[in-house]
């Protein structure tokens, strides 16, 4: 079967994790690594893996693009890159996952709202943070139900599972992870807390969701659609699991997540590695899948960043 | 007897308006607020913390709803204040640069910048934040018993040169004890800049807060933290009125007048407390076990729930190796035990 071919950009933990992803992946196939750092351990890795690598950032890869059938590309650098990797890649009809904070194309947790945008014609989608993808299905699954007013998502993560671009930069997390519980989980407001735990042997990543709700929760209701939802993240996350929960405690609904990896690249604890690259590689197959199918077509774009600066 | 301290000067930084409102289930009042800190700075205290218990960004549903939003707290109190400064805590991934910003607007001019004892690459952004604002910023290193002296001072350097003035020695589990405070805040004198500070927040699980504070002030502190008649977390702060007292007999200058602030801590913080805060067998088990002095609280309410015992429970917690602002995994640790103990059911069966 015809596979779509794929350029991961970043060769940190989330890109060298993600080929391991996409090399699963019965629609996507790893071609190109694009790295900054020519002696850098992530792309000799990719190299030996069999990638095809540059050390010349974005601009190493666009001369290749269409001779090796580039069509989606993963951008696991920063956010303050991204917007440009964007732009060039989406000139040459290359659709972009971006796995940074930048958040320039919609924000996309899968089994919440995925189909939505390969019925548009998005040529960026944002994959929010790993909090995100690890608490947003869940407080979708309560708003789906009745209206909530308020939800907060605390994520813990193994300290030895977070690199330095997450640790110096927290308050982008915070409010790009705030900002997606209400956008996309459906609450009226939404909090986000992260506390790095570095206990020796390292915590699994845990998640606890709380939502508010308007009127009294229905309790039956809400434990079905979380029991389902949690199904639904199971099939490209199989280490998501609840371990407590949903409890009921007057308008409050509490639900404890655990999201243990595949153990890839880094070890099982860094659920969080996993669940981020596991939802991108989903999305890219949903694109992928639709391409594949002649139902989608993707075509050279300004770059939406472009497009907002005019 | 003069004491091998005397004529050394500390300052005092009182916490009941930020630790304390974790004894309070963070429900005091505004009015009480002022009441309370116009009093400390009448006192001479020259540092009073007022915020949510964790902090700015701290009103969520992990840590509980203050009556009101830390801005109003901070304007309110700020107003009043005649030679005190204003100081809050700032837990990054709980509280942001954004809220750093309204606290400094409402009037606050010092800032905890807190992380865990090992993770103090969290803090640079915030704490370079609070510099550019010209506020006292002091790198706040909690639960220090769960790293060693020469992890602390290497924590501390790196807070130093993001910016900090003051970097301190946080016991949050009441676990320390003389030798362990010395070493690392020897640790630290070693390694940072004479001109940076060095502080100790102690809290009294063990009945260690009075004596901590001096050994702290031994190898080189001139900044404690403690709360007037000890309300905070766990067993509380370390008393500040005793821990002045002992300033004055040893011959350490706090600047404070002792006599008011006995009389702040017996008219005004006893009244308010609604359980006496002492080392009671659950903050005990705090000390003991060198758990988070804020899970207290917490874990009382989870055993009333699910019919666990709290000493068990933050035992639990301790085994885990729980840190600050985990508050969630008590009612999850509290939960699971409960299900090993055959006295709550799956939710998928209860479903079903």
């Amino acid at each position: 079967m015809k596979k779509i071919r794929c350029a991961l950009i970043g060769s940190g933990n989330i890109g060298t994790d993600l080929i391991y992803k996409i090399q699963r992946s019965p629609v996507l196939e790893p071609v190109w690594m694009v790295g900054i750092d020519p002696e850098s351990e992530g792309l000799a890795r990719a190299r030996d893996m069999g990638l095809k690598v540059t050390a010349e950032g974005v601009d190493g890869l666009l001369p290749h693009v269409l001779e090796d059938d580039i069509q989606i590309a993963f951008d696991a650098t920063s956010a303050y890159v991204h917007a440009e990797n964007s732009r060039k890649l989406n000139a040459l009809g290359v659709l972009m996952i971006d796995l940074t904070p930048a958040a320039i194309g919609p924000l996309c947790v899968p089994p919440v709202n995925l189909k939505s945008y390969t019925d548009q014609k998005v040529m960026n989608v944002n994959m929010i943070s790993c909090a995100g993808q690890a608490t947003i299905p869940i407080v979708h699954a309560v708003s789906r139900v009745q209206g909530v007013r308020y939800a907060e998502i605390v994520a813990s993560l193994a300290s030895k599972s977070i690199g330095p671009g997450t640790r110096a930069n927290l308050d982008e997390f915070t409010y790009t992870t705030s900002n997606a519980v209400e956008k996309v989980g459906g609450a009226r407001k939404g909090k986000a807390l992260a506390i790095i735990n570095p206990a020796e042997p390292p915590m699994i990543m845990r998640n606890t969701i709380y939502c508010l709700t308007d009127d009294e929760p229905d309790q039956a209701a809400i434990t079905r659609s979380v029991l389902q939802m949690i199904t639904e993240v199971q099939k490209y996350v199989p280490g998501y699991r609840l371990v407590n929960g949903p409890a009921f405690e007057g308008d409050k609904v509490s639900v404890f997540m655990e999201v243990k990896g595949l153990g890839d690249y880094l070890p099982t604890y860094a659920g969080n590695l996993d669940i981020m690259t596991a939802a991108a590689t989903r999305t890219a197959e949903m694109f992928a899948e639709e391409i594949i199918a002649g139902t989608l077509t993707l075509e050279p774009t300004r770059s939406l960043a472009t497009e907002a600066a005019q | 007897m003069t004491s091998s301290l005397n004529g050394r000067k500390v300052a005092l930084h009182d916490m009941c308006l930020r630790d304390g409102m974790h004894a309070k289930r963070e429900q005091i009042s505004v009015e009480q607020m002022v009441k309370l800190a116009t009093a400390l700075d009448g006192a001479g205290i020259p540092y009073i913390q007022v915020t949510h218990g964790a902090g700015l960004g701290g009103n969520s549903v992990q840590h509980g709803f203050a009556l009101a939003s830390n801005e109003a707290y901070i304007a309110a109190v700020a107003e009043k204040m005649t030679q005190a400064k204003v100081s809050v805590l700032l837990i990054p991934g709980l509280g942001t640069m954004k809220e750093l910003q309204a606290a400094h607007d409402a009037g606050a001019r010092s800032v905890h910048v807190a992380t865990h004892c090992t993770e103090a690459n969290t803090s640079p952004q915030h704490i370079a934040y609070a510099r550019k604002l010209g506020m006292d910023t002091t790198g706040f290193l909690m639960m220090a018993h769960l790293n060693d002296a020469a992890g602390i001072a290497q924590q501390g350097k790196l807070m130093e040169s993001y910016g900090a003035q003051t970097v301190y020695v946080t016991d949050s589990a009441g676990f320390m004890l003389p030798d362990d405070v010395k070493e690392r805040v020897s640790a630290l004198r070693d390694v940072l800049d004479p001109a940076t500070e060095i502080g100790f927040h102690g809290h009294h699980n063990l009945g260690m807060g009075v004596a901590n504070s001096i050994a702290a002030i031994e190898a080189g502190a001139s900044r404690i933290d403690g709360s007037v008649a000890g309300l905070g977390a766990g067993a509380g702060n370390t008393p500040l009125e005793v821990f002045a007292a002992v300033c004055d007999r040893m011959g350490i200058e706090t600047g404070v007048d002792l006599f008011k602030l006995m009389d702040v801590a017996e008219d005004i913080v006893l009244p308010m407390m609604d359980h006496l805060v002492r080392v009671d067998r659950e903050s005990l088990t705090l000390g003991y076990a060198g758990v988070y002095s804020t899970f207290l609280l917490h874990a009382k309410k989870a055993a009333q729930s699910y019919g666990i015992s709290a000493r068990d429970i933050l035992m639990e917690l301790g085994r885990k190796k729980m840190i600050g602002g985990q508050e969630d995994m008590i009612q999850d640790t509290a939960m699971t035990m409960a299900k090993d103990r055959g006295l709550l059911r799956e939710p998928a069966q209860a479903g079903a």
